[in-house]
């Protein structure tokens, strides 16, 4: 036997997985750090963050707290005009900012699948960054947990939102009243079809894009120019049409839509038309309800419509006292049709 | 839109509607043949603005409502199967077999998959050899040569994990069955016009001679339906019997008729049972016996079926339109778009679903 040579390194020296996620980086050990250090700390600058401890000690200013969280799941994480960084920021300061609230701080929490591309963590990083920079909210606490792969789709995130809502305001699906007008800011159904096309099933293409954005300047400058706002929704999950029944059952109230208003792009339209869906029952990300005496709509309305993500907005129907709990649509030809909750999972028709 | 906004226009509509109203002089009952022109005349509210002497009752071409349930329940076992990935189009995932649906295979494991075309049921069987793909095919005469097509290409390919569990029916037996039931009440027809398109209208004038009704062929859109009406009662109104072209744009006498050559060359006529109606004979079609290969039938071996309609839906005198969705106990109560008692419950295309999402 020949002499061993131990000249060499005789300790491997271990990789350090600076390419994809490994269940190392959810181990709340060095990687975990690391993870922090190099991707989320410089991305999410700020004091509350920085500190290191197990939660952001916030100063809130005066008025009532709202929360809300949402979490986020969508394939691809990427789609045009959007992605699940962009969606996860956005989702929830718009859900903070229907009540009526200035959303102030997110935290979020992620759960990142097993052999996720290091490189795709960070886009979703900066493109939340982006996302929380334009909506003037801060990022100050946040979560990783790593799962094996095959256990989750690449990555999931979970945003909770915190806002201030100033005494005496009241904003909520309870209080649409007949005499009130419905404005929609903007066309219906982009998200939906957006990603749907992103997911490359549809054997055709579209230029159709997300219209995912924080809505709370749109909702800022709604509150600024009414004084009587009843109702603010985003329209996500469901579309309009759910939204709308939600409102009209919490208000019992009879919402009547005028479907010659309805805002829809013309491939929009035309997807819906070859899929069999119906654009009122497609997800926005972009969009704002907002329900008001029809006395201020006209004020609210040139005011959305001079704000960025308000520049299409109408009025698309109104608010009568029956019958209770129903959305019913006017057609162009005359007649009147009741719109539906949506039942389950859209589902394409066979032909 | 070009092709649709324009048969949208609401004046061209009024007008047609205006001269329903002027040729009306006795109530006539007149059926849409197809679940596409169900949910337009809902959605669009068409049939609330028809003179009150006009009814329309609803018929039978729904192809997800008629797929009978025993073969709900052989899909429902196919695509359990550890070994399948079992294609459909999306409506047929909520239809109820006797027990469960395909959304609770897939819940339970099962490799459920939506798809737009067979074609794409194709590619899935391509890109996962070790698996065996089928399609659950069913539809009318308008879904056929896109199944029929998927078949030929397997057939070409020469792959052996790709079968069609096939469910097809046909619009002129059923028509035949309606109007020779002695509780027909039935004076017109608007044919189902996408129907035509593939097989022309040369099927229907031994129909017209022994039953002595007229027939409009018909479009979707809310113009094209108004002129089917309208086309309809003027017929019936002069006493004519007679086959009138109201989608001419789509529909020629013969059809397209490669796409009926390739339709003969895999399927055969055959018996079917149609939900809620029964066996109406030689009103399928099935997989001639040549392409047993891709037969999911004859592939998967799932034992005896035991059907279980429930008892309170009505959905067979629905479809032979002698009766409306609210005739029935269960409409909106037990049954509802959410928990479905029968197909036409399930469907945008069924009556019943209609009415209930379009609150009548």
């Amino acid at each position: 036997m020949s002499e061993i040579d131990i000249t060499g390194a005789v300790c491997p020296v271990p990789l350090s997985h600076n390419e994809q996620i490994v269940m190392g980086h959810g181990s709340g050990g060095r990687m975990a750090h690391d993870l922090i250090r190099k991707v989320f700390l410089p991305a999410f600058d700020n004091p509350a963050l920085a500190a290191g401890d197990d939660g952001a000690v916030l100063d809130l200013p005066a008025g009532r707290t709202v929360v809300s969280v949402d979490s986020h799941v969508v394939f691809p994480l990427f789609f045009p005009g959007g992605d699940i960084g962009r969606l996860a920021v956005c989702g929830t300061v718009n859900d903070v900012a229907v009540m009526g609230a200035t959303p102030l701080y997110l935290t979020a929490g992620f759960i990142l699948e097993e052999g996720l591309p290091l490189e795709t963590l960070r886009r979703v990083v900066e493109s939340m960054k982006q996302a929380a920079d334009e909506a003037g909210v801060k990022i100050v606490s946040g979560d990783t947990k790593v799962v094996e792969r095959g256990k989750a789709d690449g990555l999931y995130v979970s945003t909770t939102g915190v806002g201030i809502l100033p005494e005496g305001r009241e904003i909520s699906g309870r209080r649409a009243q007949a005499g009130d007008a419905v404005i929609l800011s903007g066309p219906i159904g982009d998200h939906g079809i957006a990603v749907l096309a992103a997911r490359g099933e549809l054997g055709f293409e579209t230029t159709v894009q997300s219209d995912c954005a924080p809505l709370n300047g749109l909702a800022a400058a709604v509150l600024a120019a009414g004084d009587d706002i009843h109702v603010l929704r985003d329209p996500t999950r469901g579309g309009v049409a759910t939204t709308l029944n939600e409102i009209a059952r919490q208000s019992g109230v009879c919402i009547t839509l005028n479907e010659s208003a309805l805002p829809v792009r013309p491939e929009v339209a035309s997807a819906c038309e070859m899929l069999g869906f119906d654009p009122l029952y497609i997800a926005n990300e972009g969009r704002m309800l907002v329900i008001l005496p029809r006395a201020g709509a006209d004020e609210v309305l040139a005011a959305m419509r001079a704000s960025k993500y308000g520049e299409g907005a109408v009025v698309i129907g109104e608010v009568s006292a029956a019958p209770a709990g129903r959305v019913l649509m006017k057609t162009p030809y005359g007649s009147t049709r009741v719109v539906d909750m949506l039942a389950g999972e859209m589902l394409p028709r066979i032909c | 839109m070009k092709y649709l906004t324009e048969y949208r226009d609401a004046e061209l509509v009024a007008g047609v509607m205006r001269e329903i109203k002027r040729v009306t002089t006795r109530p006539w009952t007149l059926m849409e043949i197809c679940g596409g022109q169900t949910h337009s005349i809902v959605r669009y509210g068409l049939d609330q603005l028809l003179p009150p002497e006009i009814e329309l009752v609803h018929g039978p071409g729904c192809p997800v409502c008629v797929t009978p349930l025993e073969q709900i329940d052989r899909a429902l076992a196919i695509a359990a199967r550890p070994d399948v990935i079992f294609t459909s189009y999306g409506d047929m995932l909520r239809v109820p077999g006797s027990n469960r649906d395909l959304f609770s295979v897939r819940a339970s494991g099962g490799d459920v998959r939506v798809v737009y075309s067979p074609l794409d049921a194709l590619k899935l069987a391509q890109a996962n050899p070790e698996k065996q793909v089928v399609f659950f095919a069913i539809g009318f005469e308008t879904t056929a040569p896109a199944n029929v097509m998927a078949v030929m290409q397997a057939k070409n390919l020469g792959l052996t994990n790709f079968s069609v569990l096939v469910s097809h029916v046909r619009v002129p037996p059923a028509m035949r069955a309606i109007l020779g039931s002695p509780s027909n009440r039935v004076q017109g027809f608007l044919l189902a016009g996408h129907v035509c398109a593939v097989m022309g209208y040369h099927e229907y004038p031994p129909l017209l001679e022994t039953y002595r009704v007229p027939m409009a062929i018909t479009g979707f859109e809310p113009l094209d339906l108004a002129q089917g009406i309208l086309e309809t009662v003027r017929m019936l109104e002069a006493g004519q019997v007679e086959i009138k072209n109201a989608y001419a744009r789509a529909v020629t006498f013969d059809g397209n008729q490669p796409a009926q050559k390739m339709i003969q060359q895999v399927f055969m006529e055959c018996d079917r049972a149609w939900r809620g109606i029964g066996v109406i004979p030689a009103s399928g079609w099935c997989l001639r016996p040549e392409f047993d290969d891709f037969n999911a039938e004859k592939r998967f071996d799932v034992g005896e079926i035991l059907t279980q309609e429930s008892p309170l839906c009505i959905a067979g005198q629905i479809m032979q339109g002698l009766k409306k969705p609210h005739d029935c106990a269960a409409f909106g109560k037990q049954c509802t778009p959410e928990t479905p008692l029968g197909a036409t419950m399930v469907s945008s295309e069924g009556a019943c679903a209609a009415y209930y999402k379009y609150g009548r």
